[in-house]
């Protein structure tokens, strides 16, 4: 399952984070890096981007960049 | 012997206080600054109550990653200029975020000291941190301070100095496993005496993470780079992943153990606190778009509506503080039941009605002062033309306390000091004009910034980019790309600097130059006008023009995205929603006048010389005698537009009337109304309206045929009307997007492509135009199909794949 799949509530575990460059270390720099435990909190009134809740604090992320997200 | 100053850097994420803390610490003796060639800001500021120690902001990061601009430019400073001690300020109320950046800044090998804010906050929750087990393991002093209360700043800044003068002296702590470890070890060997020894640990991590941007600047050899490979490789194979994602990884482990050890969080309920209510119901599904609307109205109340603050601040600076002068509020009161704006009314239909009269005519009507309408007509006699006479010009002084505006007081001044009318109007009119142009626009920026610096300060501008980026991203703009648009309805000028909210410099680079073509205010004026003489019966004529603005935005942003200045690097949407708070009163203050300052003391030094010079080659001729308003066709301008004439022809204008209005529009996009009016005075007709009528008459070339004169007039009318609305806004604004867009080469290119959309709009409808109307088909036409044909390939060919 990918992160973009998790229904709002949802709380996983990231496995694995696919592609690379700087959206790939971008979203590690914010804390979603292997093993981290991750909240969806909502999604944006027009379906896109969501809200996650990882290590204390809110993120938002597009559901492109979520879906290359493994979780468990 | 007098001590070396002292540099202090000041280092954190975004939202972690940092602003807040610099403010505190260098109270009102700080300057803002830009980074060399980009629009990054730099903040210098002395340290209160001490000469040598110069305190500098550095821009909020996340990371010290190669890969946004913010991050390269602030780890280029604490490289090069290598400061005499870092002090990191961490969020405590967000702690293992934060300590990421740290581990990254420990590594850099320089006296840092770890300041812990918000511990007000932090002590609210119920929470506890450990700082002398943080110090311990970080192998740094640890503070904890309040930025806002005010509480431990100073410790933190006296530390941070002591800690300077001592030099590194704590072990710094080894973050990464064994292996990761070790492979760095055996880089750090390999670099030894090859570059800089402090930075050296440093630099083994950015040559373990290949980071090509550090290796080129630490002139890292070719041949160590590829002898050490071996090595990375050989981590990467036992961690199953690539060594930057290694390094990311463990420095989160290493944070988890330590704040496991050092940070005792209280347990609560999920979704209790005063942020999480705000939330839930500002990003509500059904209630996030009316509440964004809502305070989008708000907005456009305050700045740009009729009767707002914006509009009355606006007036009063224009027409009282700098112009003739303003009655005090409250002391007015009517003479003979009037008060004076309607006496002032009064006298000018009496002159009208006395100019009309001795001219020999039976109807007189008034002119508007700002749209140039004329009023209904009235029927004059005798006895009117007598009363009207007596009538006399009201005095300010007699309707309430009279305050001279600046403007008027210089005139007076000129006058007692008995100069000649050349220099009086090159003083009032062409100099202090041209200050008062710059310092008009200061209300109506103080007022949108005010409201953004709220919006951004307590937290809701990230909310409105989680809302909105669903539909901006899809013409390659951000979520945030929205507030500078509608800024733009009112003014050009606070929009186009409203874009700074936007982090990505791709995103706020196009939201700059495309922002400007909502028609604002100003050349609201010019589409009143138009629609008035030319497009009576056409009702739609005025809305269109809003509807072409949006989009030349979205075609726009379409065809910038796929263009080459665009495209690449894909600006990624990872972004922190930081908790609501109330932001402080003297915070939004400061926001807001750092932005003022910013416009004045720098787009000003563009705007004012300009509009001198424009002012100056409109009332001069080339004997530079100073010509009446109505002999402007014996200008500087005027023979200067005959030059240019040419470049207008596609687009019907080829007259130096033309020229001139369009250039005119540039001081202040209305003045192209004004100019018309004053260029068209030497034609036939009773009012100005009549004047410009006949002057786009006289525009159409002679072989049209009679049937078809009056639509080809009104056709070259429509096409001076899109060249000035959607070509560069005005000077000011022009002056602003250069300065906002860092670069010259940048300003350069937002002017060319405006220059380009208006010019091709104005004479793709000129030449199509008069190919339906009179079969006209030329060099021109082709031009035009051409270009047109161009336009459509950028906006509709397949994008790039990286």
């Amino acid at each position: 399952m990918t992160l973009n799949e998790v229904a709002v509530g949802g709380t996983v575990k990231i496995a694995r984070l696919n592609g690379a460059g700087p959206v790939k270390r971008r979203i590690m720099d914010m804390g979603l890096t292997k093993g981290t435990e991750v909240t969806v909190r909502k999604i944006a009134p027009l379906g896109d981007p969501i809200e996650l809740a990882v290590r204390g604090y809110e993120l938002s992320i597009r559901k492109d960049e979520a879906a290359a997200i493994e979780v468990a | 012997m007098k001590e070396k100053a002292v540099k202090i850097a000041l280092a954190g994420n975004p939202n972690c206080g940092k602003t807040t803390l610099f403010n505190e610490l260098t109270g009102s003796d700080q300057y803002v600054g830009n980074w060399p060639g980009v629009t990054v800001e730099k903040k210098d500021g002395r340290l209160k109550g001490t000469t040598d120690v110069l305190v500098q902001d550095l821009p909020g990061i996340y990371s010290l990653s190669p890969y946004s601009l913010e991050e390269v430019v602030a780890r280029n400073y604490l490289v090069n200029e290598a400061p005499d001690v870092i002090l990191n300020i961490v969020d405590g109320s967000n702690l293992e975020r934060n300590l990421y950046l740290t581990t990254q800044l420990l590594e850099l090998g320089l006296p840092m000291v770890v300041a812990v804010n918000m511990m007000d906050v932090v002590r609210k929750n119920g929470d506890a941190i450990d700082a002398a087990k943080l110090s311990k393991s970080l192998g740094c002093p640890v503070v904890e301070i309040s930025a806002l209360k005010g509480e431990g700043t100073k410790e933190a800044a006296e530390l941070a100095v002591a800690e300077a003068k001592r030099g590194v002296k704590g072990e710094r702590p080894h973050v990464f496993t064994g292996s990761v470890e070790h492979a760095l070890a055996h880089i750090e060997e390999s670099l030894h005496g090859k570059v800089e020894n402090a930075t050296s640990r440093w630099a083994a991590i950015k040559v373990f993470e290949r980071d090509a941007k550090a290796i080129e600047t630490l002139k890292v050899p070719a041949d160590i780079v590829a002898h050490v490979e071996e090595h990375i490789k050989d981590c990467e194979k036992e961690m199953d992943d690539d060594a930057e994602s290694i390094i990311t990884t463990q420095r989160y482990s290493y944070i988890q153990k330590l704040t496991a050890d050092c940070f005792k969080r209280s347990p609560r309920k999920p979704s209790t606190t005063f942020s999480d209510k705000i939330d839930k119901i500002v990003t509500n599904r059904i209630l996030a778009l009316p509440i964004f609307l809502l305070s989008l109205c708000v907005m456009w109340w305050l700045a740009v509506a009729e009767g707002g603050p914006g509009t009355v601040l606006t007036d009063w600076a224009n027409d009282g503080f700098l112009g003739d002068g303003w009655h005090l509020p409250f002391t007015t009161h009517e003479v003979d039941g009037k008060d004076y704006d309607a006496a002032k009314e009064d006298f000018a239909k009496a002159e009208a009605t006395v100019k009309a009269w001795e001219a020999g005519e039976k109807k007189a009507s008034v002119e508007d002062e700002e749209t140039g309408e004329m009023s209904e007509e009235w029927d004059i006699d005798e006895a009117g033309y007598k009363a009207a006479k007596e009538v006399k010009e009201p005095d300010p002084s007699a309707y309430g306390v009279w305050v001279p505006g600046v403007g008027a007081l210089l005139g007076d001044a000129m006058d007692r000091m008995g100069v000649g009318d050349t220099v009086k109007n090159l003083v009032v009119d062409g100099a202090w004009g041209g200050v008062a142009t710059v310092l008009g626009f200061v209300p109506v920026i103080c007022v949108v910034f005010l409201f953004l610096a709220f919006l951004e300060d307590c937290g809701y501008m990230a909310r409105v980019a989680f809302i909105m980026d669903r539909i901006f991203r899809k013409f390659g703009l951000s979520g945030k790309s929205f507030i500078p648009m509608i800024v733009g309805k009112g003014c050009g000028v606070p929009a186009v600097m409203a874009a700074r909210t936007i982090e990505s410099e791709r995103d706020r680079r196009m939201t700059i130059i495309l922002s400007t073509f909502i028609p604002c205010g100003a050349k609201t004026v010019i589409i009143a006008m138009f629609a008035a003489l030319f497009f009576r019966e056409m009702w739609y004529v005025a809305p269109l023009m809003d509807v072409i603005g949006i989009a030349i935005i979205v075609l726009g942003g379409i065809a910038l995205k796929k263009s080459r200045f665009f495209a690449g690097e894909a600006a990624p949407f990872v972004m922190e929603l930081p908790a609501y708070h109330m932001p402080t009163f003297g915070g939004v203050v400061r926001h807001t006048w750092n932005r003022v300052k910013g416009y004045m003391f720098k787009a000003g030094m563009i705007i004012f010389p300009a509009c001198v010079f424009l002012w100056f080659v409109m009332h001069f001729d080339f004997s530079f005698n100073l010509l009446e308003d109505d002999a402007i066709d014996k200008s500087m301008l005027a023979t200067m537009g005959g030059w240019f004439k040419c470049l207008l022809y596609p687009l019907g204008l080829g007259s130096w009337q033309g020229v001139a209005a369009s250039v005119s529009a540039e001081i202040a996009k209305e003045q192209a109304t004004a100019t018309l009016g004053l260029v068209a005075a030497g034609m036939d007709g009773a009012s100005t309206a009549a004047h410009i009528t006949n002057l786009f008459a006289s525009f159409v070339p002679a072989f049209v045929p009679d049937a078809s004169k009056g639509a080809v007039a009104k056709l070259i009318a429509m096409s001076f009307m899109l060249f000035n609305l959607f070509v560069p806004p005005c000077m000011v604004a022009i002056a602003v997007t250069f300065r906002e867009m860092g670069t010259k080469k940048w300003g350069w290119f937002a002017v060319a492509f405006q220059l380009f959309v208006g010019y091709t709009l104005a004479m793709s409808v000129y030449q199509i135009g008069m190919l339906a109307i009179c079969g006209s088909f030329g060099f021109w036409t082709v031009a035009a199909l051409l270009v047109d044909a161009f336009c459509l390939w950028a906006i509709f060919r397949p994008a790039k794949k990286n």
